[in-house]
């Protein structure tokens, strides 16, 4: 049994995830062009209903595994807040970028 | 109960750092967290090495955990105070732990770590030791916790309340959307179960919602007052969560949190599954 913990936030996909069946949503949360380590990362739904929620690596990555539809990426600092859309058709890698501040 | 009987705010916690008597207890998923700072003085409680069966799918059994508080230097006297990532899912959990085991006096953080770093409030790496106690658990407390059979005789009868995203709930996926979709048991949810996710109970910040905010989604959502409630989820922490809302803050009677959740649930032969909305 996994836990509902927070998995190790990156880039490269965790061993045995299948970005043919996985609709995997990835990214980096910047402030002013620089990581943002630590930031709360909440994955909204199409209703703007809450999802998920990750902390950003020391790298400012971030990771969500979806569903295929709209999908709102809000990332929560103490330095500021910021948001970003994205649309997932299907299964594969989708890049989204959160800038804070 | 009062609002204040169970939880605090991050200003107060800020102030009561070296109050005698109130020991912080940081509970985590991820056991890194904690090394990479916490609040001071606090100590940590791993979720899975310190409060999991090590061989069967249970908990810790009262010898355990009166192990695991002495060790921590947690008197039966201290007011416990919990915290923890993850908006205090596993906070929450240990929160019903304590109240499963008999502890009087314990308490959640408002928000967990995330308001705290949110508020920019400090965290350490110090080590923390503290005396050991000789800690004195109660047998379970077993009027807050159900078991399977229980969970399937409150269909039509009790209110259930399923806690996970709405994609859970109907089917969709079979984890929360920041974890891989790997598990084999079936999806759905108990038939009949209201769907009200843990994380409308919550602001953004983590904090839990007022009263009356909390009672209006409730009642919204189609729960009976009147009626006998559980709560679940998919391994019973998020449910926590809920429970705690539900019985501390709005001091509902008879909630339970059924801790064997979908995990048990959706692989059980020949019970009623129900998908969709």
């Amino acid at each position: 049994m996994s836990s509902c913990g927070a998995p190790e936030q990156g880039n490269a996909l965790p061993a045995g995830i299948d970005p043919g069946k996985e609709v995997v949503l990835n990214g980096k949360v910047t402030n002013s062009g620089s990581p943002v380590a630590g930031a709360f990362v909440r994955l909204l739904d199409g209703t703007g209903e809450f999802t998920a929620e990750v902390v950003s690596s020391p790298e400012g990555d971030f990771r969500f595994f979806a569903a295929p539809g709209s999908w709102t990426v809000r990332a929560l600092h103490r330095t500021g807040n910021g948001e970003s859309r994205v649309t997932a058709e299907g299964p594969g890698l989708h890049e989204v970028a959160v800038a804070v501040g | 109960m009062s609002r204040e009987d169970v939880l605090v705010t991050a200003a107060w916690a800020e102030e009561n750092l070296q109050t005698s008597g109130v020991v912080f207890v940081e509970v985590d998923e991820d056991a890194s967290a904690y090394d990479t700072g916490h609040i001071p003085g606090a100590v940590k409680v791993d979720w899975r090495q310190d409060l999991q069966d090590p061989v069967r799918r249970d908990f810790v059994d009262r010898a355990g955990f009166e192990k695991l508080l002495s060790a921590r230097g947690i008197g039966n006297d201290d007011t416990v105070v919990l915290y923890g990532g993850n908006n205090n899912w596993f906070a929450a959990y240990a929160y019903w732990y304590f109240k499963l085991y008999g502890h009087q006096a314990v308490k959640l953080l408002d928000g967990g770590r995330k308001k705290w770093e949110l508020d920019g409030r400090p965290l350490d790496t110090e080590a923390v030791s503290r005396p050991e106690t000789t800690y004195s658990a109660k047998e379970q407390d077993t009027s807050l916790r159900a078991f399977r059979q229980e969970a399937i005789d409150a269909i039509g009868n009790k209110n259930l309340v399923d806690v996970r995203s709405p994609d859970e709930f109907s089917g969709k996926l079979a984890a929360p959307a920041h974890l891989p979709q790997e598990q084999a048991q079936v999806k759905g949810h108990i038939p009949g179960a209201l769907n009200v996710p843990w994380s409308k109970a919550a602001n953004e910040d983590g904090t839990f919602k007022s009263n009356d905010e909390l009672l209006a989604l409730y009642k919204e959502a189609g729960l009976d007052e009147s009626k006998s409630t559980i709560a679940y989820c998919r391994i019973g922490e998020r449910s926590s969560h809920t429970w705690f809302a539900l019985h501390e803050l709005l001091g509902l009677s008879d909630v339970k949190n059924y801790d064997g959740s979908w995990t048990e649930y959706g692989s059980l032969v020949g019970v009623p599954v129900e998908t969709g909305a």
